[in-house]
């Protein structure tokens, strides 16, 4: 995209509508920013770069003002401005999409926009404006639906959707796309250039170097705290970025064709399962089977089933009839957790806190959670704490967890260093069968990179696994075979080397009669 | 002008455990404050209160009295609390356990076998067991509350030994008063030191306080209670059952309360009265979080708690100062522990109307 207000050739220097000079913050025990400057120019959709605990969260809760600088300045359209707190910086027109959202889940999308957005108090009218936004800018969303029946992906749309009712002179995005198809993105991107288009400045956060040199003007990148610099993404290309941003190569991961599938490890025949959530996906005769030695993706928008088919595959949600799920050959429907771990099954769910893993536990504890069974850590009923230390040691050195020991707790990690501490844990039980989900969402390029190696290595030595996935370049790149979840069904699965990314969005979008009937089974 | 609270970020593990002993300090300086309000020399108050108790043999073996029903009771909260199961109804599980335990020993009143001691501690622990279990059926089955169900049954507990000692478990020779006959030796707790009412149940509550550590930091149980406590979603994902551990903490709690009640029948008792304990069951609750919910910790607040209510009963008969000293003192204790855990994590501020620029650093 070209923009005239950005150039520098016109008659007066533009006015930045957003200036930071030094930065500087530390929390206890990091700096989390050192020196960052950063300039915004208005109608400019602006890249923030940088891996996580890169600092970038940080500097946008400065802009936001959640936290305070402890030194630097801030000025906004060339005035020099303290930015007391979220409310002060709202007024001033900044909007903001968190990464990690913040939401009621107890009430409904119309109430939870009403709490962030001043002055509108009749309800009919926010649920209207509310229906008319989200329309115009491609984010469907159902105003009286309660938040916690929705998926991650809707969440988003909320935040999104309560910034654009404010009408923003500077939007930040937190990793936006992260839960988004193909064809969503594009349209995000659409609504973003419209809204550049229309004078509104953007602060894109994100890792997703494509995206940036699609979408992005300019990019000011962040590492360990400090800026690296400033650059053109659409002079750069995703390398020399990716270079920028993590100080060398970011390896990429071969996906290996497997001549000849091995047994079938996990199958899946003619799944239906209510949903416990009242708004939740029902499954409709979901059928497919997972062999040793492959990876086999699952793509799909949030909510379109993915978390009734992952709690039925992983035991959290009992399945009535028990030969609909078959792993290792035992019909293992009405198994809990624990008994389909013993057949072999290992599992990382899509959220780290809270589910993978125990916020407040040291990784000791954590590595118990899951491997407790399989690693024999538990001896006459009481903990073996010396095995357990020596297993979240062997977790930490073979997938380069990053962490000050092994003691300390999981919530000190970053969300990409837990990521891979899970994912460790899990694939050192030496699974049979390892169903992972989101494997990489909102991890940085070189832990993603690092996931998706080890997911590859344990299919090559003869596990079967299940990749179930929002991110479609992620999946093209590991899987051999994909299906794709739409409404509670799932399409007949495709060899990914046969397949199209749009042929895959366009059954995200639930037009299966493009790409075969969606409900065949194919084995 | 506003308050605001904010938190300090990391809190580290010592302060946690030292913020009670720092509740105990500001405690003894108000109690000092408030005797000398009173009119009373605050040393001379703070003696009688808090030393005159415990500076006899007989004034320990007193203490160690009082602490056995709080220690046993808060260890079984703890359990529970730690897996957010918030049983509150200690109080009335330890009335069962009297009444079953010592409904036994009136049922074999005539007899002298050395069993008779054993069969009446494992049927006050199953009488406790059993009213415990009843708010753990109506969690499970119906999702009711079970703060509100246990709490309630409580007063159905009190009130069902109140019928059974004014009929069936009434002393037939005794003259028509509310209470039970005397046990006999054989149904009595051996005192463990002479010249004390220290029985056997507190070297019972000690052992229970040491398998209570060992079992919550080291075994596999204690671990289940520990994730489902804290996130129950990744108790479900680990495959902890959710209703098992219900069952679990709730039944232990109700037994643990249930052998506290039939100690005290056959204990300091000796016969079953229309009121068995002082809110023991209720103080409990206060003892399971001054102790920070760890057994060593209940077994230091319980000791402490008791002296609270000997030092009561000092200051009564010393300085004829009223009985509601004693809660005065139990209150300050909770008030204060709380109020270091709010402010240990956050610091206050005083903001005045809009805000200034004053955290401001030139580049």
């Amino acid at each position: 995209m070209v923009r005239e207000t950005a150039s520098g050739e016109g008659t007066e220097p533009v006015v930045p509508r957003l200036e930071l000079r030094g930065i500087e913050k530390s929390f206890p025990g990091c700096k989390a920013n050192d020196g960052v400057d950063l300039t915004i120019l208005p109608g400019e959709i602006h890249a923030l770069l940088g891996e996580n605990g890169a600092g970038k969260s940080t500097l946008v809760k400065i802009i936001y003002g959640i936290l305070h600088a402890d030194a630097g300045t801030i000025s906004w359209e060339g005035k020099e401005t303290h930015i007391a707190g979220p409310s002060f910086a709202r007024n001033l027109g900044i909007g903001m999409v968190f990464q990690h959202f913040s939401l009621f889940e107890a009430l409904t999308v119309a109430e939870n926009i009403a709490l962030g957005v001043e002055g509108e108090h009749d309800m009919r009218r926010l649920e209207a404006r509310i229906e008319e936004v989200s329309a115009a800018y491609g984010l469907p969303l159902d105003p009286r639906r309660h938040v916690h029946s929705l998926s991650v992906g809707e969440r988003q749309r909320i935040e999104i959707v309560r910034c654009l009712l404010q009408n923003p002179r500077l939007l930040i995005m937190d990793e936006p796309t992260s839960v988004l198809t193909p064809q969503e993105v594009e349209t995000l991107f659409g609504t973003l250039r419209r809204l550049s288009s229309e004078g509104c400045s953007i602060l894109y956060i994100s890792h997703k170097l494509d995206e940036i040199k699609q979408l992005c003007d300019t990019a000011t990148v962040l590492r360990g705290g400090k800026f690296v610099g400033d650059c053109v993404p659409s002079e750069e290309s995703a390398q020399s970025m990716a270079r920028m941003m993590i100080g060398d190569d970011v390896k990429e991961p071969k996906a290996e064709g497997n001549a000849e599938p091995g047994e079938v490890m996990l199958s899946v025949a003619d799944l239906y399962l209510q949903s416990e959530d009242p708004f939740g996906t029902d499954l409709k005769a979901v059928t497919f089977d997972v062999h040793a030695g492959e990876i086999f993706g699952i793509a799909g928008i949030a909510g379109n089933g993915q978390n009734e088919l992952l709690a039925a595959l992983s035991g959290e949600q009992l399945v009535p009839d028990s030969a609909a799920v078959v792993i290792a050959g035992e019909a293992a429907g009405r198994l809990g957790p624990r008994r389909r771990r013993k057949l072999g099954l290992s599992f990382v769910p899509e959220e780290r806190h809270g589910h993978g893993a125990v916020p407040a536990l040291r990784l000791t504890e954590n590595a118990f959670l899951s491997a407790h069974l399989r690693e024999k850590l538990v001896r006459w009923g009481l903990i073996d704490f010396p095995k357990t230390a020596a297993y979240a040691q062997k977790i930490c050195e073979s997938f380069d967890v990053r962490t000050s020991g092994i003691h300390s707790e999981a919530s000190s990690l970053s969300g990409g260093n837990l990521q891979k501490f899970i994912i460790g844990r899990e694939i050192l039980q030496s699974p049979s069968l390892l169903i992972a989900a989101q494997p990489t969402w909102g991890v940085d390029a070189g832990a993603a990179a690092a996931i998706h190696q080890a997911l590859i290595d344990l299919a090559a030595s003869g596990a079967a696994v299940l990749v179930v996935s929002q991110e479609l370049d992620e999946l093209f790149a590991i899987s051999d075979r994909i299906a794709v979840m739409s409404s509670g069904h799932l399409s007949a699965a495709r060899p990914t080397r046969a397949t199209t990314l749009e042929e895959i969005g366009l059954l995200m979008g639930g037009d299966g009669t493009a790409a075969g009937e969606p409900m065949t089974h194919v084995a | 002008m506003l308050l605001k609270l904010e938190p300090r970020g990391e809190t580290s593990r010592a302060m946690v455990y030292l913020t009670p002993l720092l509740a105990i300090f500001l405690t003894l300086i108000m109690g000092a404050v408030l005797f000398a309000l009173l009119g009373h020399d605050p040393l001379e108050a703070m003696h009688a209160f808090f030393i005159v108790p415990v500076s006899s043999a007989y004034g320990l073996g007193e203490l160690g009295v009082k602490a056995t029903p709080l220690v046993l009771c808060a260890i079984g909260l703890a359990i529970g609390f730690r897996a957010n199961v918030w049983n509150i109804g200690a109080e009335g599980q330890l009335t069962l356990g009297a009444i079953f335990g010592g409904g036994l020993a009136l049922w074999f009143y005539d007899s002298d076998s050395v069993l008779l001691l054993p069969a009446m501690a494992l049927a006050g622990a199953l009488g406790g067991l059993a009213w415990a279990a009843i708010p753990a059926f109506l969690k499970l089955r119906f999702n009711a509350n079970e703060i509100l169900t246990s709490l309630m049954l409580t007063y159905v507990a009190t009130l069902l030994l109140s019928l059974l000692v004014h009929g069936p478990y009434r002393d037939p020779d005794g003259f028509n008063f509310p209470e039970s006959r005397l046990f006999e030796d054989s149904a009595l707790l051996p005192v463990m030191i002479e010249g004390t009412r220290l029985h056997l149940g507190a070297a019972v509550a000690v052992f229970v306080v040491l398998a209570a550590w060992l079992i919550l930091s080291r075994s596999f149980i204690g671990f289940q209670i520990k994730v489902i406590g804290l996130t129950p979603a990744a108790a479900g994902y680990a495959g902890f059952r959710h209703s098992n551990l219900v069952w679990l903490t709730l039944l232990t709690g109700g037994a643990l309360a249930g052998l506290a009640g039939l100690f005290e029948v056959a204990g300091p008792i000796g016969q079953i009265t229309p009121v068995i304990s002082p809110g023991y069951g209720f103080t409990a609750i206060i003892v399971a979080f001054v102790g920070r919910l760890h057994p060593i910790g209940i077994l230091g607040a319980g000791l402490l708690i008791a002296l609270s209510y000997l030092g009561g009963e000092t200051v009564q008969i010393q300085m004829g100062l009223p009985q509601a000293v004693t809660g005065v003192f139990q209150g300050l204790l909770l008030f204060f522990l709380l109020a270091c855990d709010v402010l240990i994590r956050y610091r206050i501020r005083w903001t005045l109307g809009t805000p200034k620029e004053t955290r401001r650093t030139a580049a």
